[in-house]
């Protein structure tokens, strides 16, 4: 039987006495798409930092790729890209080439150094992401779309197995978010990464993920986009109008059944 | 005076060797500093090094051997403070450096006063460092240098996103720890240069300069490090020619790159 690729048992998480997190349980398997969704504050971010161990749990457990997160070992494994880009330093010195690179030191011993091969791997990168022309240019002098790209190559250079990305389309025009959404869903498809993306923009991610897992402070719905769709709590949450909208924006030539992959 | 005839002493030959491997080494570390918003940890050492001083003078000791190992715990404090009392790290530094110069105050009162050695030390003296002090600074300059090199990638990717350098298998508490343990050393370094009341400038002058001018963090850290090791240079050269004091004299010619590198960088851009 395979491992999940994330496991979260009875996870909760509390800050200054009040929850930010209450039991919450959920499995991802390889090739799943999970779109994680709910209201500023629902605890989104909280719950990924836990699971990429920046963050302790108060109580309950966190498994990646079989092994609880206190014994686990394969970071290279997880690429991962973190929310509000306008938090990093605007002024920071490093060329685009040196930032991709970063996403790949945690493949690497002691002393961590960047080869040819290395810079192969940036440049193959930024190409996919059409900013190649853009590799010696300090991260300062880009646009905000343009630094999102960038930290989006740095957390796909290394192939991870599991992508976590959290709110990566915010910086982004429409027609660069399509274009990144169809990336992520070819990393899916032909090279089964299993991703798990925060976006606020709930009717849109239906459209690639094969589940939504909508939590507020709590599991609410985990499941797939169809059923989230038919879900008497989401339309308890958002009421059955708006729960028609947010289900009708996705184009209906797709066929949703046929993106589910490794779903239980 | 011809600078060749200078240049035969073996007090500035020492000066000048010692200051060049002692600038490279702040600048260094000063990139990552300033980078990090952590520049002030310079400051706040470097009263705890007043302390260390102060004590070493009470209990007759050399100042480096007594101020090294007091300087680097006061660090960890530092680095403790901002990770379990969740202080921000200016409040950490403030409540070590604060601390610091307390405790320097009080035992020079108990040694009966300050004396001309406490104070050459509070506004430095590298026209009088020795031979021994001269090794010391190339041999842990060096060592230092050698473990950032070691460390380089790290400390990039700390710097640039200190989550995202967790999320990516690197442990940063262990670079972290290693991080101000290596800028306690280099503040007790400094003190013979730029003299304690100073150092912050050696870390963070260099750093605040290349940062007009360069593009890459690579050529950050070179031009950081050349702008270190000209100033300390010059400045060590002008004060005996006008007959100023030296650390001063290479603070203001660093304060004089910096508003270089700032003209620079506005013609650039216009």
């Amino acid at each position: 039987m395979p491992v999940d690729v994330l496991r979260v048992e009875n996870l909760s998480f509390r800050y200054n006495s009040s929850d930010v997190l209450s039991n919450i349980s959920f499995s991802v398997k390889a090739g799943d798409y999970i779109g994680l969704v709910g209201p500023n504050g629902s605890g989104k971010t909280t719950l990924i930092k836990i699971i990429l161990g920046l963050m302790k749990p108060f109580s309950g457990h966190v498994k990646l790729f079989g092994d609880h997160i206190n014994a686990f070992s394969g970071w290279d494994r997880i690429g991962y890209l973190p929310q509000k880009i306008s938090a990093l330093n605007p002024r920071f010195p490093a060329t685009v080439r040196e930032i991709v690179a970063m996403g790949l030191l945690s493949k690497k011993g002691f002393p961590k150094h960047i080869n040819n091969a290395d810079n192969t791997a940036v440049d193959t990168t930024l190409s996919l992401l059409d900013i190649r022309d853009l590799k010696n240019k300090p991260i300062g002098e880009l646009s905000g779309g343009q630094q999102q790209r960038v930290l989006v190559a740095r957390a796909i250079v290394n192939n991870p197995e599991l992508l976590i990305l959290d709110e990566p389309t915010d910086a982004l025009d429409p027609e660069m978010r399509d274009r990144f959404f169809s990336l992520l869903e070819a990393l899916n498809r032909k090279k089964n990464v299993t991703i798990v993306i925060i976006t606020h923009d709930i009717g849109n991610i239906g459209r690639y993920t094969s589940k939504m897992l909508y939590i507020d402070k709590k599991l609410v719905f985990y499941g797939s986009f169809d059923d989230f769709c038919q879900s008497a709590e989401i339309t308890h949450i958002f009421g059955a109008f708006a729960q028609h909208i947010i289900c009708h924006r996705h184009d209906p030539n797709l066929n949703f059944s046929s993106r589910t992959h490794g779903t239980d | 005076m011809e600078l060749t005839e200078f240049l035969k002493y073996g007090f500035i030959q020492r000066a000048l060797i010692a200051g060049s491997f002692i600038g490279v080494l702040c600048s260094i570390l000063g990139v990552f500093l300033v980078l990090r918003r952590f520049s002030l940890i310079g400051d706040g050492l470097a009263h705890a090094t007043f302390g260390s001083v102060a004590l070493a003078m009470l209990l007759k000791m050399s100042p480096l051997y007594v101020s090294i190992p007091i300087v680097m715990i006061c660090s960890l404090g530092i680095l403790k403070l901002t990770e379990k009392a969740r202080l921000y790290g200016d409040a950490a530094i403030g409540v070590v450096s604060s601390l610091g110069i307390a405790g320097g105050v009080m035992l020079a009162s108990i040694a009966g006063g300050f004396n001309v050695d406490l104070f050459s030390y509070l506004f430095g003296s590298i026209l009088s460092i020795s031979k021994a002090e001269v090794i010391i600074s190339i041999v842990l300059s060096v060592l230092v240098i050698l473990i950032i090199f070691f460390y380089y990638h790290e400390l990039l990717s700390i710097t640039f996103d200190e989550d995202s350098a967790k999320a990516s298998g690197i442990n940063t508490k262990l670079i972290n720890t290693i991080f101000v343990l290596l800028t306690a050393v280099t503040v007790v370094l400094s003190m013979k240069v730029v003299g304690i009341m100073l150092i912050s400038a050696l870390l963070i002058f260099p750093a605040v300069t290349a940062l007009q001018i360069a593009k890459s963090f690579r050529a950050m850290m070179i031009t950081a490090s050349l702008s270190a090791v000209t100033s300390v240079v010059t400045g060590i050269i002008v004060s005996l020619y006008l007959d100023l004091p030296t650390g001063a004299t290479i603070v203001i010619i660093n304060f004089i790159f910096f508003i270089s590198g700032l003209a620079y960088k506005r013609i650039i851009n216009v």
